[in-house]
């Protein structure tokens, strides 16, 4: 075999011929076609967190309607029909349409930069999974703004689900958009895996990567292996309902429990895969505030792991009411009970770190600190259903829709309102209004603590879920009043984060590059980043290469002045997995069309799916061929072929 | 410190994928992967079904092997055929690759054909049984594979042809030999799931 | 009771096996709430004056001491409750999961949207009868619960009694309940189940030895045959119209995909719960349950005021 082509990589200092260089190479052209086809993971990545922020509007906004309807016994605001579909929208919304999205969003964004480099492993990978996300919401949400929304609950048990018990279009709607979905999550978390063991700087050795890229890459392995699992039962449900197949009707010899099976091993693993990345940008945030690096990194990085790995082993605690044999109930319980010590390490973490460190209080502080006890509150919740005979009380009562929002609500929404205070000065070169920050935070908090604390006790008290309305013994009106109440502040309070972000990106405090004197290397570039991110390849020797004059690192410090400058091409350098020496130059695609296109294609697809129509099937099938063959030709630019032949 | 003098040091490095190294071949098997996964569900669903099943649940106890394991068999050969064209562009080659993906490409369409065949020998339909859906669907999902691996077949012969491919530059090449190759894998799990584990004593 | 649904006490032996395991977990949680709030609020509070500046570059980046020992020593004292839990867990199941080896009756219930049909068991064919939504037992007796799926799947909970397990279509899953003193105890369905699902209780009446003998063999016996002209005009409508779907025994109604109601009379409630059972609730109901259910399997009726009063005047007689 031919010794491989090698090129002598300069290595120089930043100069402003080069960095003219590196924005013509990098830079997406302007205007409508600019739009359509960047695959600049900053613009990716922000289009996710708006996304995902609508789709969080949207699901808050269904929220405040049921809570209505729940606000006092026997209201007729929606009727039957119509609030299933509320709280199935809701559910469906805030865990597929925003919890995986935005945590998605800024990761897209800030991995690059986290990690030195200068985009992901697939540039056009990632603009796939941006836009079959946009594509699949779109495709769910016709359903519910048709009246056709899904009505069984996020969860979706058969045999309601079937064509016998739901003859509309609703389930027709949630299970192909979910198939749709899952493409995106997929290829998503493809890519994140990849560019975790190929993308990072020199010397950024797998125990110097922030948390959140450990949180990230967890959530992104288990996607990969579970995502199939849920897209096969919705697979399925679809074929029962078109096509007779008898997956999940016992008439047929199917089983209504395969669903939960497939549900669950897929929905248990997925609801750590929503809190990590979040766990792990207060991992990376929090320290910053407390002016110390976090305590145990190494402990919570492996807690992040293994957290993940015993998740995939709990799945049965969602159907402890099923009948299934005691041997297997008493595994998954205790399973379930031990589950809680990784996700402590990280607890005591972040307290230890505040109170070894200098904690300096801001709004993004505050969001970072006060989580840690709603998760602790979540997780307490989450331990009493482990246990199988008292969860079979407590399942299926108000206990358990409290416990799921302050796991949620705590450990996603918060860290990612923290994480919009801290890194939005990154992205867009201003800072939030921190008085207005109080304000948001504190409404926040009481609001959400008013209408989610109390919960507790009406599901305590017997108040069982998803139903419509209910009869008012002894105060559960009382309750559900407060909850309604709190749920309305609670809204005011997200309204207020919104508010912040759109009057700071006009007014805001510029924030030069590093307004929190933070350790990380996204705080070296300018702020909003060159497209190109780093203009110099910054060689690593610590975690906080920022922080090594200060902490005294042993070890040599990082270069982030002088390195490879890889401007002969959209390049960036390729490491090894575990200690990140260089390796090869990564040659990285230009903008293009196909994943819009391929995108395009495969919504024609599913809406003849959906429709029954084969011709409009067999079209977007075609154009999505296409597209992925234009998208694969092997190119010169990227060295996929011989240059000079043919 | 040696890495950091290393990245202070003019240094060479290839650039670009060589061979099978390079992020595509990475990424082509994190996805491969996954759909593994999918066949692995999909097997979990037979297992499942089938062992909370009355007894009956197997339509045909006793499943013949006549067509389908000659079948996969034959699969399996295309998979060394692959292997041959792949190794013949890493060798320089052209020609050899070229008769590889096309006779490939055919032998995978007789799979595909014979696969037809056999399906429409059977005595019961999608909407029979959950047997007869699970045999049809899991059946039915790794032929929509193979088809897709047959175009990608076709790509690589078209774009062997176009002689785009060199000892160094192929990595394409061996991305869609990985995907046929994990075509061929699948085909020998859902023979011994449905054709082996029955004779084995499973849901009788 | 001001809250019937609610498990924090028990009025049987099922439900009361997990009630000190239950205050266990949940006093256990609370304390820790309390103690990492505390922790956290300390852990801020520390926050010296100077650094309250806000000015982040001003206040000193230091490495500090290494804080392993919280990780270590916080999950030391977590997992001793944790462990406590895990084995007082393994012994409540052990002692609550399995029926009872000689129970004293055994009922088979089908959950169906969007009531729950009962059937009692007896040594001989003609003993064998059904009822709906309430679910007579003796105290202190074992019962044995048969659950079958009917249609979709519903989850039969009694919190009082007995915590939940699912009606699944396809296989039968078993509970059992014993009283301890005699009362009625609220029951819900609780797995969603379709529109009506938040209208779809039961109630469980445990009754003395001798009150349960008494009302098994009420139950036991057909309707009795109409003797004024309007309750036989009654009878007829019932068999012509209600008889569609349901079964009065001793008549030409016979069908069974609605409850059956030869005793209907003896039920407190009607529609799974959903009204208390009087004169006035029950003409409204039968005219118009989709005012009061939207969704559920009954059609309104579009009786005159004749019919409907000849049919009150006949169903009154299934006592």
């Amino acid at each position: 075999m031919m010794a491989p082509e090698l090129r002598r990589l300069a290595i120089g200092t930043d100069t402003v011929e080069h960095e003219a260089r590196l924005l013509e190479l990098w830079e997406t052209r302007p205007g409508i076609g600019g739009f359509f086809s960047t695959v600049d993971h900053k613009e990716i990545g922000i289009r996710y967190v708006v996304t995902a922020f609508v789709f969080l509007a949207l699901g808050g906004l269904e929220a405040l309607v049921i809570r209505l309807q729940l606000a006092g016994p026997n209201l007729s605001i929606l009727t039957p029909d119509e609030y299933n579909q509320f709280f199935s929208t809701h559910g469906m919304t805030m865990i597929f349409l925003y919890a995986a999205p935005i945590l998605s969003g800024f990761s897209n964004y800030l991995w690059p930069l986290l990690l030195g480099s200068r985009d992901m492993a697939f540039p056009r990978l990632n603009a796939l999974s941006y836009w079959i996300y946009l594509a699949s919401g779109l495709f769910l949400y016709a359903g519910f703004l048709t009246g056709n929304g899904p009505n069984d609950g996020w969860f979706n048990y058969v045999p309601y689900a079937s064509r016998d018990y739901n003859p509309g279009l609703n389930q027709d709607f949630y299970a192909l958009g979910m198939v749709f979905l899952g493409i995106s999550t997929t290829v998503g978390a493809a890519n994140f895996i990849v560019s975790f063991f190929r993308t990072r700087a020199p010397g950024m050795s797998i125990n110097r990567v922030p948390i959140m890229v450990w949180g990230t890459l967890t959530a992104s392995v288990a996607n990969l292996l579970v995502v199939p699992a849920v897209s096969l039962a919705f697979f399925m449900l679809w074929m029962d309902r078109q096509f007779g197949t008898h997956f999940f009707d016992p008439a047929g010899g199917g089983q209504p429990l395969l669903w939960q099976h497939l549900f669950w091993l897929f929905g248990h693993p997925w609801v750590y895969a929503i809190v990590l990345p979040a766990m792990g940008m207060v991992s990376d945030g929090l320290p910053v505030f407390c002016r110390r690096p976090l305590v145990g990194y190494s402990l919570v990085a492996l807690a992040t792991v293994a957290t993940m790995i015993l998740g995939f082993g709990v799945w049965v605690h969602h159907m402890f009411a099923t009948g299934l044999p005691g041997l297997g109930l008493a595994f998954f319980s205790g399973a379930s009970i031990l589950i809680t010590l990784p996700s402590a390490v990280a607890v005591f973490a972040w307290l230890a770190t505040i109170w070894l460190g200098r904690p300096v209080i801001t709004t993004a502080f505050l969001f970072f600190s006060s989580m840690i006890l709603l998760f602790v509150i979540g997780g307490v919740s989450g331990f009493m259903t482990a246990s199988v005979p008292v969860d079979w009380q407590l399942t299926d009562t108000y206990f358990v829709v409290a416990h799921i929002h302050y796991v949620l609500i705590g450990i996603n929404v918060f860290p990612v309102a923290g994480a919009v205070y801290f890194w939005f000065p990154k992205m867009t070169g201003r800072l939030l209004d921190e008085r207005l920050g109080r304000w948001n935070f504190w409404i926040m908090f009481l609001g959400f603590n008013l209408a989610f604390l109390p919960m507790h006790l009406t599901g305590l008290l017997g108040m069982p879920r998803r139903v419509y309305t209910y009869a008012d013994y002894g105060g559960w009106g009382t309750l559900n009043l407060i909850t309604s109440i709190g749920s309305f502040v609670f809204a005011v309070g997200v309204l207020l984060l919104f508010v912040n972000v759109v009057k700071s990106l006009r007014s805001g405090a510029v924030a030069g590059k590093n307004p929190w004197d933070a350790p990380t290397l996204e705080w070296a570039v300018p702020s909003p980043p060159p497209v190109y991110n780093f203009a110099v390849i910054p060689t690593v020797s610590s975690r906080h290469p920022l922080w090594e004059d200060r902490l005294g690192a042993e070890g040599g410090r990082s270069i982030l002045d002088r390195g490879l400058l890889l401007a002969s091409g959209k390049e960036t350098i390729g490491t090894t997995g575990l200690d990140a020496e260089p390796l090869m130059v990564l040659e990285m695609a230009e903008d293009s069309f196909a994943p819009f296109a391929l995108t395009l294609g495969l919504s024609l697809f599913f809406v003849g799916l959906l429709l029954r129509s084969w011709t409009l099937t067999g079209v977007g099938a075609a154009s999505a061929a296409f597209a992925l063959l234009a998208w694969l030709w092997p190119q010169r630019a990227l060295d996929e072929r011989e240059r000079g032949r043919a | 410190m040696p890495e950091l003098a290393a990245a202070t040091q003019p240094k060479s490095l290839p650039v670009g994928p060589v061979g099978r190294r390079g992020v595509g071949w990475w990424g082509v098997s994190t996805l491969i992967l996954s759909e593994l996964a999918l066949f692995g569900y999909l097997f979990f669903a037979y297992f499942y079904t089938g062992a909370t099943a009355p007894p009956g649940w197997l339509i045909d106890p006793a499943p013949s092997l006549k067509l389908a394991l000659p079948n996969t068999v034959l699969l399996l050969a295309s998979s060394v055929i692959v292997w041959l064209g792949e190794r013949s562009i890493r060798r320089g080659g052209r020609a050899g690759a070229q008769a590889a993906f096309a006779i490939a490409f055919l032998i995978g369409g007789a799979f595909v054909a014979i696969q037809w065949l056999e399906w429409s020998s059977k005595p019961f339909r999608l909407g029979t049984s959950s047997y007869a859906s699970l045999y049809f669907v899991t059946g039915g999902l790794h032929i929509a594979h193979v088809i897709a691996g047959l175009l990608v077949l076709a790509a690589l012969f078209w774009w062997t042809c176009l002689d785009y491919f060199s000892v160094r530059r192929h990595l394409v090449v061996a991305a869609g030999a990985l995907y046929w190759h994990f075509v061929s894998l699948v085909s020998v799990l859902v023979l011994f799931t449905f054709y082996v584990t029955p004779y084995l004593g499973f849901g009788r | 009771m001001t809250w019937p649904l609610s498990y924090l006490s028990a009025s049987g032996l099922r439900a009361a096996k997990v009630v000190p395991l239950t205050w266990y977990m949940l006093i256990v949680s609370i304390v820790v709430c309390l103690v990492i709030g505390i922790i956290l609020w300390a852990a801020v509070r520390r926050s010296r004056p100077e650094d309250r500046a806000v000015e982040l570059r001003d206040v000193p980046v230091e490495r500090g001491g290494a804080g392993i020992r919280w990780i270590s020593v916080g999950l030391l004292i977590s997992a001793l409750p944790l462990v406590a839990a895990l084995i007082w867990t393994m012994v409540a199941l052990a002692a609550v999961a399995g029926p009872p080896r000689n129970p004293g009756l055994i009922l088979d219930i089908t959950g169906r949207q969007w009531w729950w049909q009962v059937q009692y068991a007896g040594s001989q064919p003609l003993d064998v009868f059904d009822t709906a939504n309430e679910i007579h037992i003796p105290v202190g007796v074992a019962v044995l619960i048969r659950l079958h799926g009917g249609d979709v799947i519903h989850s039969f909970w009694v919190p009082q009694l007995s915590g939940k397990t699912d009606t699944i279509p396809g296989q039968t899953n078993l509970s059992w309940i014993e009283a301890d003193h005699p009362g009625r105890y609220l029951g819900q369905c609780t797995e969603f189940c379709g529109y009506q699902h938040a209208h779809m209780q039961f109630e469980v009446v445990a009754d003395s030895p001798a009150e349960f003998e008494r009302w098994i063999s009420m139950q036991r016996q057909a309707a009795a045959a109409p003797t004024t002209p309007e309750a036989t005009r009654g009878r007829d409508l019932v068999e012509y119209r209600c008889g569609l779907c349901h079964r009065v025994r001793g008549t030409e109604a016979g069908a069974i995909s609605a409850p059956d109601l030869t005793h209907l009379m003896s039920r407190r409630t009607l529609a799974a719960g959903t009204l208390l059972n009087n004169p006035g609730n029950l003409v409204g109901w039968i005219q118009n349950p989709q005012n009061i259910k939207p969704g559920s399997l009954m059609p309104d009726q579009f009786l005159s005021a004749q019919q409907l009063s000849d049919t009150l005047a006949y169903l009154e007689t299934l006592k």
